[in-house]
């Protein structure tokens, strides 16, 4: 694996193409330059090529904040590679900007020497000042640090569609496309993949799809022509499993996990949901399974689409909401319902930068103990977490598989960087997954709503509509067995025991926690959830400086594997990096009483792999093996 | 019917089948019990089998009655009954589902999910009980409570504006609405039949007397020696006539309600006929605005208009999409947009 800057030259100058083994391109505009959807098509054209990619969004929560305002920048980042990679790259090689505040907002990240590609037509007076700039950075020298290639995008994209037909307006809108082809080019990447879904999305709209099309293929041939860029660059394939594939952003994967869990335990699919970012994705895609018999139903608010997923568990099918945290919080009360009942059901719990309203569109992990913990009395629920886009999918069929399995809710935690990004997932066959086994109660002569499986301490599902087994449910306490109302004082411990032991055996049926690197060492980085990225790639950099680290992603938050507290104690020490501020740190420490080292950071942006590496190097960077 | 079979299965049930092994926990003399017996006795008439009803509430006194139905039953958390009778009846609608609540329950709390539950028209009868009072909570006032009412927790007085529950029910689109007593037991659970068979949201306000907190706050007119002359029963294509002797009307001018006496050059034709059936909502609206001292309190079905279930138009969509794209084909469905192969 490549740990460097990926930069080889190629054996042969005579063509000018430069090989890399890795490039990590950021393009930024205005939230209405179409940026997200030029990342989107680079990411899909690399992918089909054969590259392994990695990806994240940014973009502002307002819809249209004021054009030109740095507020209203727009990014969207991809790396791509020749080899596995993990994470969307901690800065990007390549930032291409559309406007001024595109260039102010993300200027900073670029490093020095990279490659800067400017749209010069937005370099006006008007756009310079709602940018704060008080010169031309393009006049001045600002950018000397870097390689400015200034490309009169929009000019350039109304001379290729003068004869389209279209407004000056619509034509504007397309310019995105042209800025995308000359992207194609520099990294000779073909055009069809993008040209087919210019076809399909424009189907209806044929001006419009020309038009793209049209200055897609200008904005190459002006590559070509325009000798702006001394070579091109080639990355090659990556070296990845042998399968079908196909890129996958994690709500997109999330939403088939489900519907896939559906199909493997052969029960109807009901999601209940109230809008809400980062998670309303999986509401959309759903949305379009009906032919699946997927029932979806955008309920008036956070606590109506929690009750209506208890209605359905309560009626035998796949009970399923999503949220972020604020919708979580007034979900509270009624996911401790769920848990008096003991229905089988999911919360998918999509993470996003709080307390309250907090930053829409940027992710955090700071809902791990609310999640745990966030309802009145001792109330457990499982926890899983998927650790990347395309993991969602097998997440989401776990958290399903548990919460059938052991008669509980269950939540699947995931968030707004996994959710909105995006990378090549193995797409397996429905064949080759394992079925999920449901049973339901049937029999009047044995039956007590309360009775528990001696091994997992589920309690039966009988379902309204089965003769014989007429019986009520609530969130009052209920008497072993028979499930009537108790206020018995010992009844009570029991049941929470009951509760609480229930969960723990969850234990018994989930895999071992694995340790990437030795089973021993100087550290273990121990993480969760989207962190997976940056720590793997960080703990492979400081084993190749000959460092005694290890890493280990947990995606079993309650309970934890049972081999967790003896892979600990197998290390000096353990890093547990988050974006919170020490939530499974504050959890480790105390089951484990282990002085766990913390790495914390809540910037709505999700860790590079050199701030882990640095807190590594910080902690064991001393004890360099000779 | 042959003389030798004796009716079997489900529809031979009695009222007894209904009834749980669960001591009843209203206070004696609770108007609940009422409403208990007329919803058991009901049950067997309903022709539905058993295991097909469920019954869910939220929280409150009235809450507890799917404790004493010996059918499915979900006594859930406050004002949260239709949300789950929601998810149910969309999955499964095979069942009948009642939803227990109170003027608290319904009206405060769960408010939002009465209008959405109405709105939508997802098939379900929702039996709110009105005391006008918290009585679970000992005797706070309720959005019910009348304007300047005296309860524990306003020494003074509410200076809050109540609410018409039917209003709310008709406004917030609610195809079956109804009205009445739990002491008139016949006309209960003859209302809370035409609700149980109502395809869609039919929703009744009981007035309810509790006894322990808010004692006689319906008997100005539900005593049974003035009830007579102080509601009239509302009867589809009939005149709205009441009094011992019937010798009273409403009558309508313009749009407001006047009460005459029948005879003198008043006919009963010249009286409000009442039309539940009536697509427009105003004139139901009216009569859910008619109190007591000003109007004789309006009781029976005030509207009961047809529109389809929202469970039927979901389940359209589906068969719909089923038709239009074919059975989901998940394999296919993966493979979805760019794909490619490493070998």
């Amino acid at each position: 694996m490549s740990t460097g800057d990926g930069r080889r030259r190629s054996d042969s100058q005579l063509d000018q193409i430069e090989e890399l083994d890795r490039v990590t391109i950021r393009f930024a505009g205005d939230s209405g330059d179409g940026m997200q959807l030029a990342g989107l098509q680079f990411t899909n054209t690399s992918a089909v090529y054969g590259n392994d990619v990695s990806t994240i969004p940014d973009f502002p929560a307002e819809i249209r904040a004021p054009a030109g305002s740095i507020p209203g920048v727009s990014s969207f980042q991809v790396s791509f590679s020749s080899y596995d990679i993990h994470t969307p790259g901690d800065q990007p090689d390549v930032l291409v900007v559309m406007n001024p505040a595109a260039l102010k907002a993300h200027l900073g990240d670029l490093p020095k020497g990279g490659l800067l590609i400017v749209n010069t037509d937005e370099f006006t007076e008007p756009n310079l000042r709602k940018a704060l700039y008080a010169a031309n950075p393009l006049e001045d020298d600002s950018l000397t640090a870097y390689r400015v290639v200034k490309v009169p995008v929009g000019s350039m994209n109304a001379r290729a569609l003068a004869d389209s037909g279209l407004n000056t307006q619509q034509i504007d809108r397309s310019k995105n496309s042209f800025a995308l082809g000359l992207m194609f080019w520099l990294y000779e990447r073909p055009l069809d993949s993008t040209i087919r879904w210019f076809e399909e999305k424009f189907a209806r709209n044929p001006e419009v799809r020309d038009a793209n099309i049209t200055t897609l293929k200008a904005g190459h041939n002006f590559g070509d022509t325009a000798e702006l860029f001394p070579v091109r660059y080639h990355v090659a394939k990556a070296d990845l499993p042998p399968g079908r594939y196909r890129n996958i952003t994690g709500n997109a994967a999330t939403a088939l996990g489900f519907l896939t869990a559906s199909k493997l335990a052969d029960l109807p699919l009901f999601y209940g949901s109230y809008p809400i970012t980062p998670a309303s994705d999986i509401l959309h895609e759903l949305s379009r399974f009906k032919n699946f018999g997927v029932k979806t139903f955008q309920a008036e608010d956070e606590i109506a689409a929690m009750g209506s997923a208890i209605g359905a568990a309560f009626g035998g099918y796949l009970g399923l909401t999503g949220t972020s945290g604020p919708g979580l919080a007034l979900k509270s009360e009624a996911l401790g319902l769920a848990v008096m009942v003991e229905l089988p059901l999911v919360v998918a719990m999509i993470q996003r930068s709080g307390p309250s309203t907090g930053m829409p569109t940027k992710t955090d992990q700071a809902d791990l103990l609310q999640v745990l913990f966030g309802r009145n009395g001792e109330s457990p629920v499982a926890i899983v977490a998927p650790a990347t886009p395309s993991e969602c999918f097998k997440y989401a069929i776990e958290a399903f598989r548990l919460a059938l399995r052991h008669m509980t809710p269950t939540v699947f935690l995931s968030d707004g960087y996994l959710g909105t990004g995006s990378e090549p997932w193995r797409v397996p066959r429905v064949d080759e997954l394992p079925r999920i086994e449901v049973k339901f109660a049937k029999d009047p002569d044995t039956f007590n709503p309360y009775d528990r499986d001696p091994e997992t301490l589920a309690r039966p599902w009988a379902t309204p509509g089965t003769p014989g087994l007429e019986h009520r449910i609530g969130g009052l306490e209920k008497a072993d067995v028979t499930g009537n109302v108790s206020y018995d004082p010992d009844n009570h411990d029991k049941m929470t025991r009951f509760r609480a032991e229930k969960i723990a055996r969850i234990a018994n049926d989930i895999p071992d926690l694995e340790v990437v690197g030795d089973e021993s060492g100087d550290l273990l980085v121990l993480g969760w959830g989207s962190t997976y990225g940056a720590n793997l790639s960080a703990v492979l950099r400081a084993r190749e400086q000959g460092l005694a680290v290890s890493a280990a992603h947990l995606r079993y938050l309650n309970p934890f594997p049972s081999n967790l507290g003896d892979v600990i104690a197998r290390f000096d020490q353990v890093l547990i990096p988050e974006l919170n501020l020490g939530q499974l740190a504050m959890l480790i420490r105390s089951r484990f009483v282990v002085d766990a080292a913390t790495l914390n950071k809540v910037t709505g942006r999700p860790f590079l792999i050199a701030e882990v590496e640095a807190k590594i190097q910080e902690l064991v960077g001393s004890k360099v093996k000779v | 019917m042959t003389t030798e079979a004796a009716p079997e299965g489900p529809l031979a049930l009695q009222r007894k089948d209904f009834v749980t092994d669960q001591e009843v926990r209203w206070c004696p003399g609770c108007g609940d019990y009422s409403i208990l017996a007329q919803t058991q006795k009901l049950m067997p008439d309903l022709g539905v089998p058993r295991e097909n009803i469920v019954f869910i509430s939220g929280i409150g006194c009235n809450s507890r009655l799917p404790y004493y139905m010996n059918t499915y039953g979900f006594h859930s958390i406050h004002g949260r009954a239709p949300t789950i009778a929601t998810g149910l009846r969309v999955m499964n609608q095979d069942l009948k589902v009642f939803v227990i609540t109170g003027d608290g329950d319904g009206l405060s709390i769960g408010g939002n999910h009465l209008l959405h539950v109405m709105r939508r028209n997802v098939d379900i009868t929702i039996v709110l009980f009105n005391n006008r009072i918290y009585g679970l909570t000992k005797g706070q006032y309720s959005p019910t409570s009348e304007f300047g009412k005296r309860t524990k927790s306003s020494p003074m007085g509410a200076v809050d504006t109540p609410l018409h529950p039917l209003s709310v029910a008709i406004s917030a689109e609610a195809s079956f609405v109804a009205r009445s007593l739990d002491i008139d037991q016949k006309h209960l659970i003859a209302t809370l039949e035409r609700a149980a068979r109502h395809k869609g949201t039919s929703f009744v306000e009981v007035y309810q007397n509790c006894n322990v907190f808010n004692d006689g706050a319906f008997m100005e007119f539900a005593d049974k020696a003035v009830r007579a002359d102080r509601t009239v029963r509302l009867e589809h294509g009939q005149p709205m006539l009441f009094g011992k002797e019937r010798e009273k009307g409403i009558r309508l001018n313009g749009t407001t309600p006047e009460i005459v006496e029948v005879g003198n050059g008043v006919s009963e034709s010249d009286l409000w006929i009442h039309d539940e059936t009536s697509e427009d909502p105003v004139l139901s609206f009216i009569l859910s605005r008619m109190h007591w001292p000003d109007f004789p309190e309006p009781m029976g079905v005030i509207r009961a208009v047809e529109r389809p279930t929202y469970e039927s138009l979901v389940q359209q969509q589906v068969d719909e999409a089923i038709e239009q794209q074919g059975e989901g084909d998940l394999d296919a469905l993966f493979m979805e947009g760019d794909t490619w192969t490493v070998e």
